[in-house]
């Protein structure tokens, strides 16, 4: 298991390499001189000439990578014209805001998804079995940046109940627990759950029904376990399934959280992307995705190295 | 399939049940003519389809017509069945025109990934060794951004326009396909009748195009609608975010999010695009279910 979990660590390297260079290549397919992507227009001469040197841009491609790189890794990924701020700065309150939605989208989601999963893979075939697989189905097809504009529509401007944007008193700059930033949280944090409850309840319910099937249940059965006792065993063997399919729903609620954080003007990533888009700041755009690829790799390493702690036959190469 | 040949064995003799023992196709058939819930969801995705292509004879108005005093009437007014827009621009007519950009930025980028993907994979695949090595490493290269944020990385850095949208949606569901088809095209390789056709004497490229495109074409072509329905919800999703179509063009995307700044004049006609690419995006997981139970795929 050791050697597995070592490879699985060395694996990340030239993944990590690999998006980086996808990152970089951002500023390149950007139509234009790149230079236009990193400097205003209206820059004066010295600045720019400044510039071309910092960034290499006198320099051969693979140079301007490994500069690009270097500087990264020091989480320098230079400044946002558009704000002034340095954009590793933007970055860390952004990611944290965006980290509260994805946390309390992905509990809410394993807990749902589980829940009716569990109910459907047992009772296949009946109506809660119907019923949860629709819903599913919706979940996974619903464009999550609508529902969150529905609920507005329903929770908001019809019965004025809750907020419809942003974090709450103070911004994000005090952000707290308490009554009234929770209520901020509340349909962002529903809508963002939709899809995980959909992908997780069709996975635990597959899960589920495969391991009914299995002869060490019938085993169980004819031993005289009760059902709860066998349950436990079912759920023990669900574990990794589930494990992995809501650790890497964490990810794509990460990637995925800018459609909902635009309904919502909530202040994290997202936000920050959209900004970059509309003021075509590449170093902002390209530092928040780096940081939320990074983010992704990482979580998917987890889950790998956890799932073959949980179930060593895993361990495959 | 079992109960059938049980029912005929009752009645029919023994040479007769061998005839009537139903072919792949017949069988796949059978199992959609059994399955309403399908059988409803494809035909609403072909209205879906139709009204898009006979826009212009369905659409009671010009989609493209303003009219200052209809601004954001609610869903029934007299003449505006389900209300207008910002700019007094009939609804209904611009869902129905909007179907045009929706579904065409939704399916090309799935179909262009089909052959690109599907090429790579296959590639991968059946050649395998070192080849397949360095496809699939850059494969999972892609596979490391989730994929709305590979979406919105390239759209971003390349702009906004349909066209642009549609390349970085290709490039997003490039990975998926290439590894579905390499993963089937791996497995049906090792099968004993290929290894039979190749020590006859057959060539690859006739291995290629009689053996394995024949096995791998059907798992692959379900998977792929599938991905259609991702496709429809992120290509309106990058427009919704101003990346995809530009105003005045009626989309569904971009309509629900110029609709957005008026939900507390009128909050049920801005939610009115959504129901339609919710619906496509539904219809098209619900056939690519059905047509995968249909055909007995496990992907």
């Amino acid at each position: 298991m050791v050697a597995y979990i070592i490879r699985r660590i060395l694996y990340v390297i030239p993944i990590a390499l690999g998006v980086s260079v996808i990152i970089f290549g951002l500023v390149h397919i950007a139509p234009g001189d790149p230079l236009n992507a990193v400097v205003p227009p209206d820059a004066p001469k010295e600045t720019v000439e400044l510039l071309i040197k910092a960034y290499g841009f006198d320099k051969p491609l693979p140079v301007q990578y490994l500069i690009w790189l270097g500087k990264a890794l020091e989480g320098d990924f230079g400044i946002s014209y558009a704000t002034g701020r340095t954009v590793s700065d933007a970055i860390a309150s952004g990611v944290v805001n965006t980290l509260i939605l994805a946390v309390g989208g992905i509990l809410i989601g394993t807990i749902m998804g589980c829940l009716i999963g569990a109910l459907a893979g047992y009772f296949q075939g009946s109506w809660v079995d119907k019923l949860a697989t629709g819903f599913a189905i919706a979940g996974v097809s619903v464009p999550h940046y609508w529902l969150g504009l529905v609920l507005v529509i329903i929770f908001s401007v019809e019965l004025n109940v809750l907020p419809a944007m942003g974090m709450g008193p103070g911004g994000s700059t005090s952000w707290a627990w308490n009554l009234e930033h929770f209520k901020h949280l509340i349909l962002p944090v529903i809508t963002l759950s939709v899809i995980p409850i959909g992908i997780i309840t069709r996975s635990v319910r597959a899960t589920i029904a495969e391991i009914l099937t299995m002869e060490f249940i019938q085993t169980l059965e004819a031993k005289g376990l009760r059902k709860s006792h066998i349950f436990t065993h079912v759920a023990k063997n669900a574990a990794p399934t589930v494990l992995a399919v809501s650790g890497l729903q964490v990810g794509y609620l990460l990637g995925g959280s800018i459609l909902v954080e635009t309904v919502f003007s909530w202040p994290g990533t997202g936000f920050l992307l959209n900004d970059a888009i509309f003021r075509r700041d590449i170093p902002l755009l390209q530092g928040v995705i780096l940081v939320l690829a990074m983010f992704f790799v990482v979580l998917n390493l987890i889950v790998d190295i956890a799932q073959s702690v949980i179930d060593p036959r895993m361990n495959r190469s | 399939m079992s109960t059938l040949s049980t029912n005929s064995s009752k009645n029919l003799d023994a040479g007769q049940i061998i005839t009537d023992s139903p072919s792949y196709w017949s069988s796949v058939r059978s199992n959609l003519r059994n399955d309403p819930v399908t059988i409803a969801f494809a035909l609403i995705l072909l209205s879906l389809l139709l009204s898009a292509i006979f826009a212009d004879f369905l659409a009671p108005l010009d989609p493209y017509k303003t009219n200052m005093l209809k601004r954001l009437k609610p869903i029934g007014t007299e003449g505006f069945l389900l209300g207008a827009d910002e700019l007094g621009r009939d609804m209904l007519t611009r869902l129905i025109y909007g179907g045009r950009l929706s579904l065409l930025m939704g399916i090309s980028p799935v179909v262009a990934a089909l052959f690109i993907g599907g090429l790579l994979g296959l590639t991968a695949g059946f050649v395998g060794g070192k080849v397949n090595m360095s496809i699939m490493r850059v494969m999972d290269v892609f596979y490391a951004f989730p994929s709305v944020l590979l979406a919105i990385a390239i759209s971003g850095a390349l702009g906004a326009g349909i066209f642009n949208a549609i390349i970085s949606l290709t490039i997003v569901f490039i990975p998926p396909i290439a590894r579905v088809t390499e993963s089937v095209t791996t497995q049906i390789r090792a099968l004993d009748y290929v290894e039979a056709a190749r020590a006859s004497g057959a060539k690859s490229l006739t291995i290629i195009r009689v053996h394995i495109i024949s096995n791998v074409a059907g798992p692959v072509f379900v998977y792929s609608t599938s991905l259609i329905s991702v496709s429809i919800i992120l290509s309106s999703g990058l427009s919704f975010l101003g990346l995809g179509t530009e105003p005045p063009q009626p989309e569904w995307g971009l309509m629900l999010n110029t609709l957005r700044q008026s939900i507390y004049v009128n909050p049920w006609v801005a939610a009115l695009p959504g129901v339609m690419i919710f619906l496509t995006s539904l219809s098209f997981n619900m056939m690519s279910d059905g047509i995968r139970s249909a055909m007995d795929i496990k992907l």
